[in-house]
């Protein structure tokens, strides 16, 4: 991988102008110790940082102190030096109940928060966690700049279907906001009939059959009185939507990719770049992890199976290590080739290598040491 | 002929923590179960394209297609489902409705239902794959004779799969809530499996615990968990084998291998990285084990996943009595 470049994360993470750092990835790959190795890292180097987390492990939560899920950053205690780290965990419903308590007065408040369809939106159904974890993203950074609590924030995303999902969730919600379909559900709140007639044309009547029909008078009726209730805080919902999105493309922000060497992860590593790119967001680089780790190179597979093969019945034991050591070399040339697939694609794209660790991570000395992997930019041997 | 583990199960949902191979093995898993003649449908629903992936075809259609042939005579049959395409199916299948998706479509309810509201999406996708469980062809008997599911991961398993549940809470009655009950009948009773891919890694394996605790909590069938990706213990006792760096570098040597010291150092590091490896694996597998689910293995294949290796997997669960 000798011309690719190499990501120096602690020159990101040094640079006072880095304000958000967006892990992102697809599931499985460690973007949460990834995060959470940055924010370390970053604050033993003197930032203030908080680390946004959306669904830690329970152990590498516990090693960030994180032991209940209360929505607000807690100081985690054991970093060293001047700077400071904050972590979080989201919880999606109470971050949605915050905004809608925020938007409303209290009684429309009660009234929303009581909704069984607002019930169901914000607690069980997927894709309001993509929306809430960037609501929070905003919040965090809004109150970063008028209190200057932080200087960085480290965000891991949510482990959706599809990596891209985050940052469509806000435009989505803008498009569903301006959409016919929101004001004809609106339409009863706001006085039945008014204006129905001229909106829909000839298919009003087959249109509000099949609803009535699909969905029951029941569930139509709780969801129009849910949008009801929700309609004057929609100008606010698009615009957060549209400020967080914004928030995303300021030069301040720093995407890192979080991949494994495999083929799926780096897939979806190389559509999100495509992505990134695309919308004129930055993205800082690759973080590889999970890589083969390879010691002496130079003894080769063939060597090492001719001379397992020799020592068969002389020193079983010596033959396995070596059958071992050509299976590490092909499984770390597999790796390298998947990764030069990327690379070939992306030629511009820094990259870092994370070994596979033995055990996973549960305390800051664990952290630390990832930390520390993804700061050495020695490219593979 | 070994035993089958799950003779009653006609829908087999696969999941798994991110990362643990879970479309591999639902695959193999399809392959498996069309043995001797059987009909199978593998079935996606993330708009991945996983399968065409897996099986080297070009991206599905929202078209029930001919994957792969397994031994024995049977077919596995691929789906790669779309929430906009089973939006409308489900309104001409329930409501006879077709006509009425462009309407909806103009209105932005198809994209109401498919990505605002992806609960609802889920409805379709469980619902579609109830239908497929239920299917009879024209002489009655079963279109299909199983499903195999793969599905969200572990995270997100049982809030899919309970998605019913959820639309009971907000349609009290109508036809919805009639379709969500009897699409939740299916999915709790002993016609449905719900099977866990793991690694013999802590993250996956405490997923894995968390998610059969879910899964029951919301009395849905636990199936088998499958461990994917499994490494030969083939060193168990190389830290132990008691050689001096210098006997290490004599044996080596006599091999024809030039032992310099860094190569020596190497293979005794190599060595007791793969101990502590098994000893943390020793760890997971018990817990595994603690779970007190039926436990198949799949190896790590070296060469990757490609038709070849899924043919080769699909016989392992075979012979390991999953299918």
């Amino acid at each position: 991988m000798g011309s690719v470049p190499a990501l120096d994360t602690d020159a990101l993470l040094r640079d006072g102008d880095t304000r958000i750092i967006v892990c992102c990835g697809s599931g499985g790959v460690g973007k949460t110790t990834t995060a959470a190795a940055l924010g370390l890292r970053a604050a033993e180097m003197g930032r203030r940082v908080c680390v946004l987390t959306i669904d830690p492990a329970r152990r590498l939560a516990q090693a960030m102190g994180l032991n209940e899920l209360d929505n607000t950053p807690r100081t985690v205690t054991g970093v060293e030096g001047d700077g400071s780290l904050s972590a979080m965990m989201l919880d999606m419903k109470r971050t949605f109940d915050e905004v809608v308590e925020s938007h409303s007065d209290p009684e429309r408040a009660q009234a929303i928060l009581d909704n069984p369809f607002y019930q169901a939106l914000s607690s069980s159904f997927a894709g309001t966690q993509e929306y809430m974890a960037m609501e929070k993203l905003g919040q965090l950074r809004a109150e970063a700049d008028r209190d200057g609590t932080w200087d960085l924030i480290v965000v891991d995303t949510p482990p959706s279907r599809s990596a891209l999902d985050f940052l469509d969730a806000p435009d989505r919600l803008g498009t569903f906001l301006d959409g016919r379909f929101i004001k004809i559900l609106t339409a009863p709140a706001r006085g039945a009939g008014r204006g129905l007639g001229k909106l829909l044309g000839a298919g009003l009547g087959l249109f509000s059959g099949v609803l009535t029909k699909i969905l029951g008078a029941q569930l139509l009726g709780d969801l129009a009185a849910f949008v009801g209730a929700v309609d004057t805080m929609f100008g606010g919902f698009r615009e957060r939507a549209e400020a967080t999105y914004a928030l995303l493309k300021d030069p301040g922000t720093a995407f890192v990719v979080v991949a494994a060497p495999e083929r799926d992860a780096l897939r979806e590593a190389s559509f999100f770049v495509d992505r990134l790119a695309q919308d004129g967001m930055t993205i800082a680089g690759l973080v590889l992890n999970r890589v083969q780790e390879v010691r002496a190179p130079e003894l080769t597979v063939e060597e090492a199976m001719a001379g397992a093969h020799r020592l068969e019945s002389e020193d079983p034991h010596t033959a396995a290590l070596l059958r071992m050591h050509a299976d590490r070399l092909r499984n770390a040339e597999r790796q390298e080739r998947l990764a030069r697939r990327f690379t070939a694609a992306h030629p511009d794209v820094p990259v870092t290598e994370v070994y596979a660790l033995a055990e996973d991570v549960h305390d800051l000395e664990g952290l630390r040491e990832v930390g520390s992997l993804l700061a050495s930019t020695t490219p593979r041997a | 002929m070994p035993s089958n583990d799950w003779p009653d199960v006609l829908l087999h949902v696969v999941s798994g923590k991110g990362g643990t191979g879970k479309t591999t093995v639902a695959a193999a898993l399809a392959l498996a179960l069309a043995r001797d003649g059987r009909d199978v449908m593998l079935m996606e629903v993330e708009g991945r394209q996983g399968l065409a992936q897996l099986f080297d075809t070009p991206p599905l259609p929202y078209e029930e297609r001919r994957l792969a042939s397994a031994p024995g005579g049977g077919e596995v049959w691929g789906l790669a489902v779309d929430p906009e395409e089973a939006l409308l199916e489900y309104l001409e299948l329930f409501y006879n409705l077709r006509r009425a998706g462009g309407v909806l479509r103009r209105m932005g309810a198809v994209e109401f239902v498919t990505t605002i509201a992806p609960g609802l999406r889920d409805v379709l996708l469980t619902g579609k794959a109830v239908e497929l469980v239920r299917r009879r062809d024209k002489k009655h008997a079963r279109a299909y004779d199983a499903i195999v599911l793969d599905a969200p991961p572990t995270g997100r398993i049982t809030r899919f799969l309970n998605v019913n549940t959820e639309i009971a809470g907000v349609a009290k009655v109508g036809p919805i809530r009639n379709q969500a009950d009897g699409v939740m009948a299916i999915l709790r009773s002993d016609k449905t499996a719900v099977h866990l891919t793991t690694l013999l890694e802590e993250m996956p394996v405490q997923e894995t615990a968390d998610g059969v605790a879910e899964l029951e909590d919301a009395a849905l069938p636990v199936g088998g968990i499958v461990v994917n990706m499994t490494r030969p213990q083939v060193l168990d006792t190389v830290a132990a084998s008691g050689l001096t760096v210098p006997e290490l570098a004599g044996v080596l040597s006599r091999a024809g291998i030039d032992a310099t010291p860094r190569i020596v150092e190497a293979l005794r590091a190599e060595g007791a990285d793969h101990a502590a490896r098994i000893a943390l694996e020793t760890t997971e597998r018990e817990r595994i084990a603690a779970l007190g689910r039926p436990v198949y293995d799949l190896p790590f294949l070296a060469g990757g996943i490609d038709l070849a290796a899924l043919y080769e997997l699909s016989d392992m669960l075979h012979e390991q009595g999953m299918a």
